[in-house]
């Protein structure tokens, strides 16, 4: 029996589930929307991605801002943070890179790496602006497809300039663009334009970019938001066709490196979980407290500051 | 008689309260720990774009208040913090609350003693003030050590909790103390007791320096624990800050730093103290700095550029937090959580 690995990003905007094998060659993956609820999410995932009848599952990971949860009911042997894993993943496939730009659904992320480890990284503090949460939002707005938005960008010859450094100003002065006759692709390209120019400017402050670039996350699927990387920074900017999976293939790869695996089935299906809130009332510090259930049994409790639970 | 109350910070309520207890004969009203409930009631009074040790300490005065307390003691700083409890005077007594309120040190400069009792209140008991005052004095200086050496220690402790259970029983010990020499033997007994405890034996070392705003540095629960946690990881920390550096250290140090350094101002509050610990941490082969403020913390602000560059060049990565009220949990422990991650891989 050979062995295969399975990786889980649960991300805010999308879930991507990936099985590699031990030489790291993807065997499944599937990518799908976490509509909020990514309980239901991992198990549609979960249907997707199929093991060859002659691997046996030996170890799973979890990344994203769901991966705790996930990763407890999972049983996963790894669960490890997203700039990690999209590093550890992204070194295994492009072992020369020196960048990692990575723009996701609610966060976005600059990981430099020098001798083939991370050498210094950045996240997005305050704002959401310039993410991808952001983009799909004004997309709708204009009643464009996010799918498009990158292709209709390619369009514009003169984009124009929206104030980009805080996402609801950058909206107000979308609307206004709008309003006084803009046409619409210039529009869009000015926003992807923005977004990039946020990024830079906010996430990048200080850093040192080194080419070989990577630009990854789901917006990297965006053509109108890589091009103007490739303008603003005058270097050559990769796109992987898996960028969107990175996280999840990162977090395969170092749950097979675990030592003593055991063996894993996906007997996920049939299993009801639930999330109960509650508010402790054993002292001022009125701790929200999160329990976890399967099957009505108690799995863990999360949230008490004191250590009680 | 009028209660006395003060601001809470980190565990150096326990010498706060040795020495008023011992010295006074007002009654000593302890603050309640920061709860979430303290936080609500200073923001909720706080102008929005201050500094968090004004909330911190705003939401303890009310609390303490509404114990009973009439005389409030509060200490300025070297940046805007000392023009703080005026501030904070107001916003009380515009509530209706009636007291007094002790700025001790104001602009960088102790109040005198004759002018304490001359204008307040308190009423000091007849013998033993120098005394008790040598005790507070070394009781703080030792608690500073040997939280040093549980900083550097911790993380390889075999049994969890075996050093945070021995401060808390030096602490209650402490408390109890009767003199200076009764105080000493506390503690070289404690140090003792702390050397035995059983260490795993490592093979790699990582070093992280803390450096940043001093109340955010000192009050774990305005940083998350991150000294904890940081130690959970299995990481040693070292952190220059505590009231020792602050009360009995820095004047001198400045000195030094001002005539040695690239530096040639002062920048108010810590600023120019963190820069240079940074260098020091560099040069002494430190993994990785971590620098924590509270948000709109104007000085050290000031700061953060000349840190980072200063870290660059001796290529030793600096992880930034701005510390507030509305800090999100899990943002701040996926970025510790990569940082320590990218430590541990810079290591192999």
């Amino acid at each position: 029996m050979k062995e295969c690995y399975l990786g889980i990003d649960i991300g805010s905007i999308s879930t991507k589930a990936v099985i590699i094998n031990k030489s790291y060659q993807i065997l499944s993956s599937c990518y799908i929307e976490t509509k909020g609820n990514p309980i239901v999410a991992v198990k549609e995932a979960l249907q997707l991605v199929s093991i060859p009848p002659e691997y046996q599952l030996r170890g799973i990971g979890t990344t994203g801002s769901a991966r705790k949860l996930i990763g407890l009911l999972l049983n996963a042997n790894v669960v490890k943070n997203e700039i990690t894993a999209h590093a550890v993943g992204t070194l295994t496939y492009h072992p020369d890179v020196k960048t990692i730009l990575e723009i996701g659904g609610q966060d976005s992320k600059v990981i430099c790496i020098r001798n083939r480890m991370i050498h210094d990284y950045a996240m997005n503090t305050l704002c959401a602006a310039g993410t991808g949460s952001f983009l799909s939002s004004q997309a709708k707005r204009l009643g464009v497809d996010v799918k498009d938005f990158g292709n209709i960008a390619l369009k514009s010859t003169n984009p124009t300039n929206i104030a980009a450094r805080c996402t609801v100003f950058a909206e107000s002065d979308l609307v206004h663009k709008a309003q006084i006759g803009y046409p619409k692709e210039d529009i869009i390209a000015g926003l992807c334009k923005s977004v990039v120019l946020n990024y830079l400017n906010n996430v990048c402050k200080g850093k040192r970019l080194e080419s070989p670039i990577i630009f990854q996350g789901g917006v990297s699927k965006n053509v109108g938001v890589h091009k103007y990387f490739e303008e603003i920074l005058k270097e050559k900017v990769l796109v992987d066709d898996n960028g969107h999976l990175m996280g999840a293939l990162g977090v395969a790869i170092l749950s097979s490196k675990v030592p003593n695996p055991r063996n894993y089935t996906l007997d996920f299906q049939n299993i009801e979980f639930k999330t109960i809130g509650e508010e402790c009332k054993g002292c001022s510090n009125r701790c929200e407290l999160v329990r976890i259930y399967r099957d009505r049994e108690l799995l863990d409790t999360w949230g008490s500051k004191c250590g009680k639970y | 008689m009028n209660k006395i109350s003060y601001p809470q910070l980190g565990s150096y309520g326990v010498p706060i309260y040795y020495l008023l207890t011992h010295v006074l004969r007002n009654e000593i009203i302890k603050p309640k720990e920061i709860t979430k409930k303290t936080m609500e009631l200073g923001s909720k009074y706080s102008p929005d774009f201050v500094c968090t040790p004004f909330k911190y300490t705003l939401g303890t005065m009310i609390e303490s208040l509404d114990m009973g307390a009439d005389i409030l003691i509060q200490m300025g700083g070297g940046c805007r913090y000392g023009y703080y409890h005026e501030l904070q005077e107001q916003i009380l007594k515009d509530l209706g609350y009636h007291f007094q309120l002790i700025n001790l040190i104001n602009g960088g400069n102790h109040i005198s003693i004759r002018k304490l009792f001359k204008e307040y209140p308190i009423e000091l008991k007849k013998r033993g003030f120098l005394k008790y005052l040598y005790t507070t004095k070394k009781m703080v200086i030792y608690m500073d050590k040997i939280d040093h050496y549980i900083r550097s220690h911790r993380c390889y402790e075999k049994e969890k909790g075996a050093f945070n259970k021995l401060r808390e029983e030096m602490l209650l010990k402490m408390s109890e103390a009767k003199g200076p020499i009764h105080l000493y033997h506390i503690y070289k007994t404690y140090l003792k007791r702390m050397k035995n405890v059983p260490l795993r034996e490592t093979t790699k070392r990582i070093r992280v320096g803390l450096i940043g705003e001093l109340y955010t540095l000192m009050e774990p629960k305005a940083n998350e624990e991150i000294e904890e946690l940081l130690n959970s990881y299995g990481f040693e920390v070292k952190r220059y800050t505590d009231v020792t550096y602050l009360l009995f250290q820095k004047k001198r140090k400045v000195k030094q730093y001002l005539k040695n350094f690239f530096i040639k101002y002062r920048m108010g509050a810590d600023a120019l103290d963190n820069i240079h610990h940074t260098k020091e941490l560099c040069e002494d082969e430190y993994d990785g700095i971590i620098h924590i403020k509270s948000s709109f913390c104007t000085p050290e602000i000031a700061a953060m550029p000349i840190i980072e560059s200063t870290a660059q060049q001796y290529g030793v990565p600096v992880l930034f937090f701005s510390m507030d009220m509305n800090t999100s949990e899990t943002g701040f422990l996926t970025r510790i959580e990569a940082f320590c991650d990218m430590l541990e891989m810079r290591k192999q």
